[in-house]
């Protein structure tokens, strides 16, 4: 059949731009495909590299011959770097924290975006443009004062008032709470400006209809306004719980644990593994500090996996951009 | 009946009121997190802070310009840091933003897997931790010594594998191309791991951007006789140049809070030398500052809005 068009294209010059112009079409086309999975494989490959070197053995290790596929596979790495790193306890606490933070923010953050987006009051645009300036601000700049406010915590005079003194607020997931509650949380600049230009993307009519047929402001906004707002929800929940796992700027600031941050823990991995189970040689420690690590990113990737549909379908409905 | 009447707020001041009440939350963070800190940081700058360890609170000493001295003009590495990470951002900005933007055009795309290829983009963003990054690069440091003979046989075979970049660097040199531009590319080249992870946002705001582009644009594009190439310059590219704006933004303060300059404020400010970890904060702060002004109004001016 091919042939027979081309042997159709050489009598007919039609023929042949048509035929011209599809060799193109396929021809660009292979060429994306060739970028696009090169470029896959540039992301995915330090994941396929930390997965051969979790699952290879000793003997595979320090065998030159081996290449993406060991010989003796092995699943003692993930077992040993689970018990050192007391995986299941700490993981739990951790994904509780990252969650418990999560909701925390899409409420406030809808809450003030939508403040923003649906409501005329003076002084507007400046306070919005104070959101950005959060958004701009490296948060290292407040980094001293922040640690200074949070161990000697007495908001107003209030905890010295009924305790007798400021509380020291460090070591504990604490100081994160309380700054995700007033709107301040990790990036929160940046959810509710996507907050913002979701709500004032969605049509008017429906708060119009809510409040003819009687709603109130607040009854209006939690049973209509933030239900239609999901594909905005999902977007923040995605980017919140995996910037909050990995935040690693907060953690060492408030000094929180490490039985609560269990990328904490990691960093210490080797050194345990060094010292509890007399694993010295580097090569091979390194191979348990990889397990560990695709340990600790499972939970994120099998949340990302399953809102990645509905994040993608978000960003794109969610306006994320102005 | 008239007494009641003073009383009564019309449906505006009231849609005033609950507007307030919305984003107070916000406002009260604002307040004491961001204006009180940036005043308080304004302070350490220009003070010498002590903590007292044991029954808390801390003493301010003013020293007037002493700490912003010692930063620019004694301390060791500090305007060397700080220049290498200005010059790394700005090398980076471009980069990420024209990457971003070409990864977005071919991803946007419908092709069979998309979704896939799509989950795949957007995991630089999870993988991209910094304890992650650490902990790995620590790893491979002390494992070097070990499994170096490893990587020497496979660097080997690389070499012969691979085709010489050399002879290709050579061949555009002759056709005339500036020797700088040619750095730049292949440097580019090189740090492509980077790039990808740094231009996960990235990719996700301008697919976001080409999707809001309308359809019918396209369609009178085409059936005017538009090519490829001139629908993107004419089309897509004005199109998506807002949102090019917020990109750039996200990309220059993502790039200072990971540079070094924060690194060493840190370290700075564990070595209980609080004043100086401010100046850092400071200075850098005000720094990308007016490279964000600069740039963006740079970029507005050659904008155009659709809207």
């Amino acid at each position: 059949m091919k042939l027979s068009r081309v042997k159709k294209a050489f009598r007919d010059p039609y023929q042949m731009m048509l035929l011209m112009n599809d060799i193109k079409k396929f021809a660009l086309s292979l060429l994306q495909v060739a970028i696009i999975i090169g470029v896959a494989y540039v992301i995915l490959s330090p994941v396929i590299t930390m997965f051969v070197n979790a699952i290879s053995s000793n003997k595979d290790a320090v065998n030159p011959m081996v290449f993406i596929f060991p010989e003796a596979p092995t699943l003692e790495r993930f077992a040993l770097a689970a018990k050192r790193l007391e995986y299941w306890p700490t993981i739990a606490k951790n994904l509780l924290y990252v969650l418990s933070l999560t909701a925390l923010q899409v409420l406030i953050c809808s809450t003030v975006g939508y403040g923003f987006a649906r409501f005329d009051f003076p002084f507007k645009k400046f306070l919005f443009g104070c959101v950005v300036v959060m958004i701009v601000i490296p948060s290292h700049t407040i980094m001293l004062p922040l640690y200074v406010t949070f161990r000697e915590f007495d908001p107003m005079g209030l905890i010295t008032a009924f305790l007798g003194g400021p509380i020291n607020l460090m070591g504990g997931p604490w100081p994160m709470y309380v700054m995700s509650f007033f709107g301040c949380g990790l990036r929160a600049g940046l959810y509710i400006y996507i907050f913002n230009q979701f709500f004032r993307g969605l049509p008017k009519e429906i708060e119009e209809a809510a409040f003819v047929d009687g709603a109130g402001v607040w009854y209006t906004y939690f049973n209509i306004m933030l239900r239609n707002a999901m594909p905005a929800v999902i977007t923040v929940t995605v980017f919140s719980i995996v910037w909050q796992f990995n935040d690693t700027f907060f953690s060492n600031l408030f000094l929180i644990g490490d039985d609560i941050v269990i990328s904490k823990k990691i960093s210490t991995l080797q050194a345990v593994i060094a010292g509890e189970d007399k694993i010295l040689n580097p090569a091979i420690q390194e191979l348990y500090v990889d397990a560990g690590i695709l340990l600790i990113l499972v939970p994120v990737v099998i949340i990302y996996l399953l809102l990645q549909r509905y994040f993608i379908e978000g960003v794109e409905r969610s306006g994320i951009v102005g | 009946m008239k007494k009641k009447n003073r009383f009564k707020v019309s449906l505006q001041q009231r849609r005033v009121f609950a507007g307030y009440l919305f984003i107070l939350p916000w406002f009260v963070g604002f307040l004491v997190f961001y204006v009180r800190s940036l005043i308080m940081t304004g302070q350490f700058a220009f003070s010498e802070m002590v903590i007292d360890t044991i029954n808390g609170g801390y003493t301010l000493t003013p020293v007037g310009l002493e700490n912003f001295r010692y930063a620019f003009l004694e301390h060791g590495t500090f305007k060397q840091v700080l220049t290498t990470s200005v010059t790394n951002m700005l090398v980076d900005v471009p980069l990420i933003t024209f990457f971003s933007l070409f990864m977005a055009i071919l991803l946007n795309k419908k092709f069979p897997g998309r979704f896939i290829v799509r989950a795949i983009f957007f995991l630089p963003i999870i993988l991209n931790a910094d304890a992650v990054t650490d902990v790995r690069a620590l790893a491979e440091m002390m494992a070097g010594g070990s499994s170096g003979q490893a990587v020497e046989i496979t660097e080997s075979a690389a070499a012969t594998l691979a085709f010489d970049v050399d002879y290709l660097i050579n061949m555009f040199m002759n056709l005339g191309l500036p020797a700088k531009v040619l750095d730049y590319i292949t440097q580019a080249v090189a740090r492509i791991n980077d790039i990808i992870s740094l231009s996960g946002v990235q990719i996700i705001i301008f697919i976001a951007a080409l999707q809001s582009i309308p359809s019918s644009m396209y369609e009178v594009a085409k059936m005017e006789g538009a090519t490829g190439y001139e629908t993107f310059w004419k089309i897509t590219f004005p199109m998506v140049m807002p949102h090019i704006i917020t990109n750039v933004v996200y990309t220059i303060v993502d790039s200072f809070t990971n540079s070094e300059v924060v690194t060493l404020a840190r370290t700075t400010m564990d070595q209980y030398q609080y004043g100086l970890s401010a100046v850092f904060s400071l200075s850098s702060t005000i720094i990308t500052c007016v490279i964000l002004v600069a740039v963006c109004a740079f970029i507005q001016k050659k904008t155009f809005y659709y809207n």
